[in-house]
């Protein structure tokens, strides 16, 4: 903080729309803000550092806890980096059951972050509508994995187990009885007038400003700048799929404000539909994993494998020595970075304003501390 | 003068000083009307969870009592008499005792006019209406006080928001009251449903097309002076906590809450008397009796209030401020002069 004028408040770290233990000391002019230093550190766990203390396969379950709301999308990129590493060749069958999986994850994340941002800006009932959905792309995930939140199942080499038709009939039937629900939502809370007064043009994020600020994902995309991994550099399977990339287009106000970053994540929950309607009809036949080494332990080398995520772009560097652990595992989290732009795109907002802001960037604190 | 008093006075009890007679019937009506105001709370309070549960595909409260939850209110009540009376080191004492009891006063006082059928009232005032407004202003003192002394800056905000929001939203209440007094000839609420009897079409809601447009400027304005959604800033709970009582526990959050929701049956009766024909059916006879039809009329009015709660997202404090000063209130002079226009034409 550089001055010490106006009134200190101090917004969490136990604060209901910090979305987690996250700090933000505001240094307002009555209700208008002035200056924001965001703190952080409140969920800090050591990930990286754990990394280097346990075996390979060992650290897969670590990545579901770095975005718990989409822990598939987690696991994705760090097997990728190993299977790198390892030069394993991945089934084909497998590589679709893993997008099917990341899609579902996605529209589950982008869930939380519509039904949260409703909340932020007080309606209620979004959440519990979102949470609907929700629930039945948990349980097909559960049926597959045995897990709600934390998956581990992307394993090296494949997935932890295979699938059948019922369930992917189930899929079928969940994107059949999901997309009209896309419609109910943006009839509830989209377009709302109330809500529109509240998201249009707050909290403008540039063009430059979000690529200098190194931003990824629904906030980047939200600036206008048609940024994908999928597309940019396809990893998995994802160039044989047909789907576009939501961008913001500033259609109710500026380019960058809340509203387009919200609306880009309604429209990504489409385009993941499409992407596993898709990958149900052309799903192989064949193994859902190959033969992966009992002891992992890739020769000495480095490896960046990053994914897009829900949130961003999700990236693990991993330095391998020839042992049996990691020497070194960065992670670089889309949160981390998208949160960055908050002090910056905030001042001179209202606190109402920054709740909104902060829903729209929709972070996790699990990513951001690590 | 309320029934109970015209009964004693033709009773055998007749003979007693009518003083004593005014003060017995005076006190069993409060009492009455106390009694029927908690009762109320209690049902809204289940009432509004419902309303909630089923607009969000929800069953809501379902075991308490048996059936779908009815004791549920009960349960409630009990735990924030037993819960734990914390009084922050922060806070001024003695106001933070006393706002939450200043809030509830303000509103039971306004019970006192409310007419529930002929001659049920505790207080039959000759301007009972303007003693409404004037009484129902004092719970921003009680919400500002409260904030104040609570020592905590979202509760000092969340204090502000509110005094900034009720003395506003005030002016659009009282000035879509006028078209009603005009129409009726008097401030007593008896008289005013009085000249409403008939049926439907002799409610003043259908009396003129500006007495329907000031209606609706009343229904919108109370929601802010209740501070019910979209205009509940002042416990904006993603942006204050819990505003203005955040550090309120217990008994005295009781108070708070129970002010809130005996608010809204109060704004709702007032708008049933002034523009929903009161106790009179739609059809102009009594099928029910009279206080049922205006506990009937109020509660649909709290029900549509509780379904914009769960529906809406909430204005912001800026946004607030300018509904009331560029749409409700020039809306609000244009309904006076309206009605009173329309009624120099028509006779």
């Amino acid at each position: 903080m550089t001055s010490n004028k106006g009134f200190l408040l101090h917004m969490g770290p136990q604060h209901p729309s910090t979305h987690g233990v996250f700090q933000m000391k505001l240094r307002t002019d009555g209700e208008i803000i002035e200056e924001i230093e965001p703190v952080i550190g409140y969920l800090h766990r050591c990930v990286e550092k754990t990394a280097e203390n346990v075996s390979y396969p060992g650290f897969i379950p670590y990545t579901d806890r770095l975005d718990y709301v989409a822990a598939m999308n987690n696991n994705l990129p760090y097997v990728m980096g190993l299977e790198k590493l390892l030069g394993i060749e991945v089934p084909e069958r497998a590589e679709f059951i893993r997008v099917i999986l990341c899609e579902l994850n996605r529209i589950g994340s982008h869930l939380v972050a519509f039904g949260s941002f409703g909340l932020d800006m007080g309606a209620f009932t979004p959440i519990l509508y979102a949470f609907r959905e929700r629930e039945r792309i948990l349980k097909l995930l559960e049926f597959v994995s045995g897990a709600r939140l934390t998956f581990s199942h992307i394993l090296i080499g494949g997935v932890g187990s295979d699938v059948d038709d019922d369930w992917l009939r189930g899929v079928t039937d969940f994107c059949e009885y999901f997309k009209p629900k896309i419609d109910d939502y943006n009839n509830l809370l989209s377009y709302n007038k109330i809500f529109l007064e509240r998201t249009v043009n707050i909290g403008i994020l540039s063009r430059e400003m979000a690529i200098a600020y190194g931003t990824s994902g629904p906030v980047l995309r939200g600036s206008g700048v048609e940024w994908d991994l999928r597309k940019k550099y396809p990893y998995s399977i994802y160039e044989r799929f047909d789907f576009d990339i939501p961008i913001g287009r500033g259609e109710k106000g500026t380019l960058g404000d809340c509203w387009d970053r919200y609306i880009v994540r309604i429209e990504e929950m489409h385009q993941s539909v499409r992407i596993i309607e898709q990958a149900i009809k052309n799903i192989p036949a064949g193994d859902y994993k190959t033969k992966a080494p009992k002891v992992v332990k890739p020769k000495a080398g480095e490896v960046y494998s990053a994914a897009e995520n829900p949130k961003g772009e999700l990236g693990f560097y991993i330095v391998s020595s020839g042992t049996k652990t990691p020497e070194r595992v960065k992670v670089r989290t889309p949160s981390f970075q998208n949160v960055l732009v908050v002090p910056e795109i905030s001042r001179g907002f209202m606190i109402a304003d920054l709740v909104a802001i902060f829903g729209s960037i929709d972070i996790v604190m699990g990513e951001i501390d690590r | 003068m309320n029934l109970l008093a015209e009964y004693l006075l033709n009773s055998p009890a007749g003979g007693l000083p009518q003083v004593l007679i005014y003060l017995i019937s005076m006190l069993t009506a409060c009492a009455a009307v106390v009694v029927l105001m908690l009762l109320l709370v209690m049902f809204f309070t289940w009432w509004e969870r419902k309303v909630a549960a089923h607009i969000q595909d929800r069953l809501g409260p379902m075991r308490v009592g048996g059936w779908h939850g009815w004791a549920q209110p009960i349960a409630d009540t009990v735990k924030l008499l037993v819960k734990e009376d914390i009084i922050p080191d922060a806070a001024i004492k003695r106001f933070f005792n006393v706002a939450p009891v200043i809030c509830f006063i303000a509103v039971m006082m306004g019970y006192a006019v409310l007419v529930f059928g002929p001659g049920l009232t505790a207080a039959d005032l000759n301007i009972g209406l303007f003693y409404l407004l004037a009484i129902s202003s004092l719970t921003v003192i009680g919400i500002l006080m409260g904030a104040w002394a609570s020592g905590n800056k979202w509760s000092l905000i969340g204090g502000m928001r509110s005094a900034a929001q009720i003395v506003s939203y005030e002016l659009p209440v009282a000035l879509s009251m006028i078209p009603a007094v005009l129409l009726a000839g008097s401030l007593n609420m008896g008289e005013i449903i009085t000249a409403q009897s008939g049926g439907i079409h002799h409610w003043f809601i259908f009396n003129n097309p500006f007495a329907f447009l000031a209606f609706f400027v009343y229904f919108v304005a109370s929601l802010a002076e209740n501070n019910r959604a979209p205009f509940d800033l002042p416990e904006a709970e993603s942006e204050l906590v819990a505003g203005f009582f955040t550090e309120y526990t217990g008994l005295r959050f009781a108070f708070f809450f129970l002010a809130e929701y005996a608010e809204m049956f109060l704004l709702g009766a007032v708008a049933v008397t002034l523009f929903l024909g009161g106790w009179e059916g739609p059809l102009g006879g009594t099928l029910i009796p009279g206080w049922l039809m205006f506990i009937f009329k109020t509660l649909v009015l709290v029900t549509i209030v509780m379904w914009f709660r769960w529906t809406y997202p909430r204005l912001r404090v800026d946004q607030l401020m300018r509904v009331t000063w560029k749409y409700l209130l020039p809306l609000a002079f244009l309904n006076i002069a309206g009605v009173a226009v329309w009624m120099i034409v028509t006779g």
